[in-house]
């Protein structure tokens, strides 16, 4: 079957060309670290791929005010963690991309392509949901926004029209004492795919913990935005019994898998015992603890 | 269908090439440009012995469609030599920091990369920066410490 590439300079001209593919054919190149596997495994049989990469919008990070970032949807993983503040801002958002692959994969791979792969267990997605990321998405009726959690609809699939496309995400602004982290539990220490991945990004006032989003991969179809874990961090101290309550609602969140990477009661522990540990890594972070 | 016509640059030398869209820059690399130095492991990205450099980031070329290269700088192993060996492939050789020598290419791309940026690295940040570059023969522990030498020689030469 013939395939097309085409590499468009703009987003309208991306969105055309996305949306004029035959039904459901068309795909989205940013990293091309899962797409070129998946098409070499014959899982994707592309008529046409989209180069996204030639687009400023795409692959530019951006300050936005007091903490804000604007992180286009195609750049790469090194290019994250070269960026000179984006670290000392977000550094679980950092350190999750950083923990995708190898140095190689990090020269190629996106925070875009990672979250619409729609993997589970894909690193950079709950640092980006407990982040609190807005996904800016274009298509052929316009832009509209949404709450990075919203995204992933199960199991590679998600929640965009046809024709869409994930532009950026909008990282908000931050408020003095505020930080985040990001664990997995793999069973070695590097290349793996997370068994579960926790991220936590709060803000500590005057010891007390005023504002927590947890977000909790790998335990459910898609990556989880925990709301219960985030109420019990909020107006403690994280103390003992504070964590215990928080990492008792991560699992009771869990609607985990048995597979060869972990067991539904093994992922049900430990994504409270990640909880206790990130949340303790961010408030540090935050100078709080 | 009518193939992809590409404009790029390959060890600094200007390039031109024919490709189809779905081929993969290694495939156009050992195929019809006849550089065989990078080799073909995986295929999926795991293994790191078709290591490149694009614009001076290592990528794996099996993961990157060779229309991706349009407009671009690519370094191959074929690039690394110059009148002499390069320290890291002396250092090697004097050191049998490889046996079959298919990942080589690869861990000598890798390798350069990281003592371009960090010429004093530790033996953590050199094991981190080539674990996605497998070696079935050596163990790795020749090729941490070549690597190591390398860059002490390279220092001790800066001096």
């Amino acid at each position: 079957m013939d395939i097309q590439y085409v590499a468009p300079k703009t987003l309208d001209e991306a969105v055309r060309a996305f949306a004029a593919a035959a039904a459901g054919s068309g795909r989205i190149l940013a990293g091309g670290t899962d797409l070129l596997v998946q098409m070499r495994n014959g899982v994707v049989a592309p008529g046409m791929i989209v180069d996204i990469k030639k687009i400023g919008e795409l692959t530019a990070i951006e300050e936005t005010g007091e903490g804000g970032f604007r992180i286009g949807a195609a750049v790469s993983g090194a290019v994250l963690r070269e960026h000179p503040r984006l670290s000392k801002v977000w550094p679980g958002v950092v350190e999750a991309t950083n923990l995708i692959g190898s140095t190689q994969i990090q020269g190629r791979a996106t925070p875009g392509g990672n979250l619409c792969n729609g993997s589970p267990a894909g690193d950079s997605v709950p640092a980006m949901v407990a982040a609190g990321a807005i996904v800016i998405i274009q298509g052929p009726n316009g832009r509209r926004e949404l709450a990075v959690e919203k995204v992933p609809k199960g199991p590679g699939r998600l929640n965009l029209e046809p024709g869409e496309i994930v532009v950026a995400f909008t990282l908000p602004p931050r408020s003095k004492g505020s930080s985040d982290a990001y664990l997995r539990m793999i069973p070695r220490t590097e290349m793996d795919i997370a068994v579960v991945g926790c991220g936590v990004s709060l803000t500590i006032d005057k010891g007390t913990c005023t504002a927590a989003r947890v977000g909790l991969g790998a335990v459910a179809p898609t990556v989880l935005l925990v709301e219960e874990a985030a109420k019990a961090l909020i107006g403690s101290t994280l103390d003992e019994a504070a964590l215990a309550k928080a990492a008792a609602a991560c699992s009771a969140a869990c609607r985990p898998i048995d597979d060869k990477r972990g067991t539904i009661a093994y992922r049900t522990k430990v994504a409270g015992v990640l909880l206790k540990r990130t949340a303790l890594i961010a408030a540090e972070r935050a100078g709080g603890k | 269908m009518a193939k992809l016509h590409v404009s790029t640059t390959i060890n600094g030398e200007p390039q031109e090439f024919l490709c189809d869209a779905e081929q993969s820059m290694l495939d156009v690399l050992r195929g019809p440009l006849g550089l065989t130095g990078s080799k073909e492991g995986c295929g999926t990205g795991d293994c790191g012995a078709c290591t490149i450099t694009v614009n001076g980031r290592i990528v794996c070329s099996c993961l990157m469609l060779a229309a991706e290269a349009e407009g671009q700088q690519i370094g191959t192993i074929e690039g690394m030599a110059g009148e002499e060996l390069h320290p890291l492939q002396q250092k090697f050789l004097e050191s049998a920091a490889l046996q079959c020598g298919i990942c080589t290419p690869g861990v000598l791309m890798a390798a350069k990369a990281l003592l371009e940026q960090n010429p004093d690295p530790t033996e953590h940040e050199v094991r981190f920066w080539l674990a996605g570059n497998l070696c079935r023969c050596t163990g790795y522990d020749k090729i941490i410490r070549a690597v190591m030498d390398t860059a002490a020689d390279m220092r001790g030469a800066a001096r």
